[in-house]
């Protein structure tokens, strides 16, 4: 899967229990976007319905952590191109 | 010829479905399917034939999964399903129930409010006039939230639906959903000093007989009742039964003066079947008169209980009836609830049971 947009192109990776909503989507994913927000935008034109998925109105879900670049981020964060931008479930359930 | 028959099985933990003869010992079970997640209602669409299963996910939300082939593809949306993204919008949580109607899908949600989709659960649009009721600044939670967890259309009337709300009570739309008016009259709220209000009951399950869409029955939590005027008036038939308190209610599909339900010992002891022996209890007259029904279920140490969604009917003659514990057994009537077979068990708590015919 590939970026449509233009600005800097990162990796996103994925859970897998989050790929597995959307079948045939890879767990790395090329998108392209200043901030986290348009990175999700860049890949809900490919995978319509993955926002929902990740965010709950204009905020990330509670139980979801982004990272970018290693650090925790938020959806206003910005990325560099080259970074790797991880997307991860946070402990939770029982 | 044996009757083959698919269970939908909702649990906290995915859904599952069971495949096998109504008579037979054996079913063939299918799951977690829905990646696990925690799913509240599953049902057949009979517009279109598809399975549907709704509940949420801690980390991924509330969404609809759809299966067009018996459960072994899925798809799932969330399109719509939202109260908008305002700052002081609520956050849907979870959805309790999905119910058919005339072609379109009603799905009741937590926090309590109803949507509607007429794209077979692809997108939703929230039913609004419910959410701008002018009692709802004060609706209050049950212990499981506050949830909309039963919806009731009318048989032939596509403008009137009923729906049950925790701990709110009963609400009849005459208007296909613009506006609502509470039908609670004559259902007891003793969790609150006074005379019933009219609103604040806590309704478990809301069920509609099979004569011609004004018979209600309703499992309370604080009795059992029927209507005969679609929820104007109620008449309290808890009379009979070893306790006021359950969840699942389950009517008849052809005879309305049938309907099952399964006692447990009360709100604030446990909440299991009393004295640890499990029954299934069914009225032949309305609510007259109850009889009890355990032969083919555990008799001792069976602290289990029977969650609202889970308890269901299948159209056979006679009836199938099933029901799932919320420690993980699933038993099946094929004589309208007289004896008892357990169909699988260590299955996760069961939220919800849907029956379908496969064929005949």
């Amino acid at each position: 899967m590939t970026a449509e947009m233009d600005g800097p192109t990162v990796t996103v990776v994925l859970p897998r229990s989050l790929t597995a909503l959307f079948p045939g989507t890879p767990l790395r994913c090329d998108a392209t976007g200043s901030t986290v927000t348009e990175l999700i935008d860049d890949l809900e034109r490919r995978v319509p319905g993955l926002r929902d998925r990740l965010c709950d109105g204009m905020a990330l879900r509670r139980h979801l952590n982004v990272f970018v670049a290693g650090q925790q981020a938020a959806l206003s964060t910005a990325v560099q191109d080259g970074e790797v931008v991880h997307v991860i479930p946070a402990v939770s359930g029982g | 010829m044996a009757e083959r028959c698919a269970l939908l099985i909702g649990t906290r933990k995915g859904a599952f479905v069971l495949e096998g003869d109504r008579q037979g010992s054996t079913w063939d079970v299918r799951g977690p399917l829905c990646e696990g997640w925690p799913i509240h209602d599953m049902i057949l669409d009979p517009a279109t034939g598809a399975i549907l299963a709704a509940g949420g996910s801690p980390w991924y939300g509330a969404s609809v999964w759809r299966s067009d082939d018996l459960g072994a593809s899925w798809t799932q949306s969330s399109e719509g399903l939202t109260y908008g993204d305002a700052d002081s919008a609520p956050r849907l949580e979870t959805i309790w129930t999905l119910t058919p109607a005339h072609g379109a899908l009603y799905a009741g949600v937590e926090p309590a409010g109803l949507f509607r989709s007429e794209d077979g659960g692809a997108t939703w649009r929230h039913v609004e006039g419910l959410t701008n009721h002018p009692t709802r600044p004060h609706w209050q939670p049950g212990n499981g939230g506050l949830c909309l967890h039963s919806i009731v259309p009318h048989p032939t009337d596509t403008d009137r639906v009923w729906v049950g709300i925790s701990a709110v009570g009963t609400f009849e739309t005459r208007d296909g959903g613009s506006t609502w008016e509470t039908r609670n009259a004559g259902v007891r709220a003793d969790f609150v000093p006074g005379p019933p209000p009219e609103f604040g009951q806590c309704v478990h399950k809301l069920v509609m007989a099979a004569d011609g869409g004004e018979h209600l029955y309703q499992q309370n939590h604080c009795g059992v009742y029927r209507s005969t005027d679609g929820g104007r008036q109620w008449q309290e038939i808890t009379a009979g039964l070893p306790s006021q308190f359950g969840f699942p209610m389950a009517a008849h599909p052809r005879d309305p003066q049938t309907v099952w339900t399964v006692p447990l010992n009360g709100d604030d002891t446990g909440r299991y079947v009393p004295d640890g022996s499990a029954a299934v209890w069914r009225t032949h007259d309305g609510g007259d008169s109850w009889i009890r029904a355990g032969d083919g279920l555990p008799q001792r140490d069976a602290y289990v209980g029977v969650l609202r969604e889970a308890m269901a009917v299948d159209r056979l003659d006679p009836v199938g009836v099933y029901f799932g514990t919320s420690t993980g057994q699933l038993y099946g009537s094929d004589d309208e609830g007289r004896s008892w077979r357990l169909i699988a068990d260590q299955l996760p708590s069961i939220w919800s049971v849907e029956a379908m015919v496969l064929d005949r």
